[in-house]
């Protein structure tokens, strides 16, 4: 009698499992980078391992090199005249800035959208076969299910299927950063940067946005550029606070769990910031 | 749709919530039933789980404060949030009743039973009904069934006071009885308090539904 009342009691007394962060090797490891403008150092000594399939936030005041940094995850920097780099960058355990690594490939894995939608003036189907086409694909019946795929995964699909053949450019600009996000995917690559990509956008489209982020990150890494603090603290999983050293470089202040950031920052300077206490 | 995923992470809490809940009312039937049956291994076990749900109270809290801090809660949301918050310590509290319950039976060692017990296993009974329709009234965001669990915690009141008259006869017949007397004092007195806990919980569900700060019950004794 007496067990059997207390088996009903223990049985009852099921504890439910939190959910672990991920336990993967970082995707990307960023290993005491600095970036150059000519002689001026605008990042400085950044380390920083980006995991694989979350979503990174970089957040800081403004001109405390949050772009650079995510321009150099993808080489981007290089396009910028006199822009010199120290330090590594690996993705995958190999060096982007390797001697031997082809750049285009690494944009190719390394996959980027901005802060103000550009979609090409060409139609939607085309915007997003542009990438696929670069690389070779022509068959129809490849190039249609790529970009289905791609529209799909970027949530758009069923507010465009009808209008392939129209211009990417007549959509608002809610589904244009959607379409340039379907552009990026079009190429199957392994992390997405995306800089500031909800600041030209209304609320509704900004959640849209951060909601497709969140299906995303199953598949992709994602690291987002924002000014917008409460953009990190909802969408993001870990995040990295940047600040400027004295001599107005970048550097990396703190890096955490976004509810850790965002609840008990380890930093002063962090928590300063976060609680617009700054300065 | 626009953000589905805190969507999911409030109803997640919310069943997390529930949860809790539908195990802190099971404390308090099994607690009676230790009592009635001087069920010492049973008792135990009620004193050993009231770890765990103390894990969990802090648990709800963490992610409470998560999505404050993370998600810009508003409106029903943050009501909500705060809701679960509040009830979340009140269920933590009512276990701990429930714990006190298993405590006498340890306490009581051999020595018999005062009297059988009537009216504190229906104070165990109605506390649980109780509970478990303020719970269902803070899921479904019902201001009315909130305040009609309030309504019932009177019966819990009457029966108190009935327990404490009887005992009370008890003791005058027979003053060598005061301590046993007193041990079913404090068991009534524990499911008493836990009505008052109801109580709590059902001002903060009309508070998640209707947004209005109420005080239900406030004639109730103090205790």
């Amino acid at each position: 009698m007496t067990s059997e009342r207390l088996q009903t009691f223990t049985r009852a007394l099921a504890s439910n499992a939190n959910i672990n962060p991920t336990t993967q090797p970082p995707k990307m490891r960023v290993q005491n980078l600095s970036f150059y403008y000519g002689d001026f150092r605008a990042v400085a000594d950044i380390h920083l391992d980006i995991p694989d399939r979350r979503i990174t936030a970089i957040i800081g005041p403004s001109g405390c090199g949050k772009s650079t940094l995510l321009r150099a995850l993808n080489r981007m920097g290089d396009l910028v005249p006199q822009a010199r780099v120290v330090g590594r960058v690996l993705l995958d355990d190999e060096d982007i800035y390797a001697p031997h690594v082809d750049v285009v490939e690494v944009r190719r894995r390394v996959g980027m959208v901005f802060q103000r939608p550009n979609p090409f003036p060409k139609s939607i189907y085309d915007n997003v076969a542009f990438g696929p086409r670069l690389l070779g694909v022509n068959r129809r019946r490849d190039l249609d299910s790529i970009i289905e795929k791609a529209l799909r995964a970027a949530a758009l699909w069923d507010e465009v299927k009808d209008k392939l053949h129209e211009s990417g450019i007549a959509l608002s600009g809610g589904q244009q950063q959607r379409l340039c996000i379907a552009r990026a995917l079009a190429v199957e690559p392994e992390v997405i940067l995306m800089d500031e990509p909800a600041s030209a956008l209304d609320p509704i489209a900004t959640y849209k946005i951060e909601e497709l982020m969140h299906t995303l990150r199953d598949e992709y890494t994602i690291v987002i550029v924002t000014h917008n603090m409460q953009q990190a603290a909802r969408a993001s999983d870990f995040t990295a606070f940047m600040n400027m050293n004295d001599q107005r470089a970048g550097v990396l202040v703190e890096f955490g769990a976004t509810r850790e950031i965002f609840t008990n920052p380890r930093e002063k300077q962090t928590e300063d910031y976060i609680t617009g206490r700054f300065g | 749709m626009p953000r589905d995923t805190f969507s999911d992470e409030l109803t997640g809490l919310k069943n997390q919530l529930l949860q809790l809940g539908a195990d802190a009312a099971r404390t308090i039937g099994t607690g009676v039933d230790a009592l009635k049956t001087r069920d010492r291994t049973l008792a135990e076990a009620i004193i050993a789980h009231d770890a765990e749900i103390n894990r969990v109270r802090y648990d709800i809290e963490e992610q409470c404060y998560e999505l404050i801090a993370t998600q810009q809660p508003l409106a029903s949301d943050l009501r909500e949030i705060i809701s679960i918050l509040l009830i979340a310590i009140e269920l933590e509290r009512i276990a701990d009743h429930s714990k006190n319950l298993a405590e006498i039976v340890i306490h009581m060692g051999d020595a018999p039973l005062l009297k059988p017990l009537i009216d504190i296993p229906r104070m165990a009974d109605i506390t649980q009904s109780m509970l478990n329709q303020a719970l269902e009234a803070f899921a479904r965001r019902d201001a009315a069934m909130g305040r009609a669990v309030c309504d019932r915690d009177d019966e819990i009141d009457q029966l108190y006071q009935q327990v404490f008259r009887e005992l009370l006869t008890f003791v005058m017949e027979d003053p060598r009885t005061v301590s046993r007397a007193l041990n079913l004092l404090f068991a009534a007195h524990n499911l008493e308090r836990i009505g008052d806990r109801i109580t709590n919980i059902g001002e903060r569900v009309i508070y998640a539904a209707t947004g209005r700060l109420e005080e239900l019950n406030i004639e109730r004794p103090a205790t």
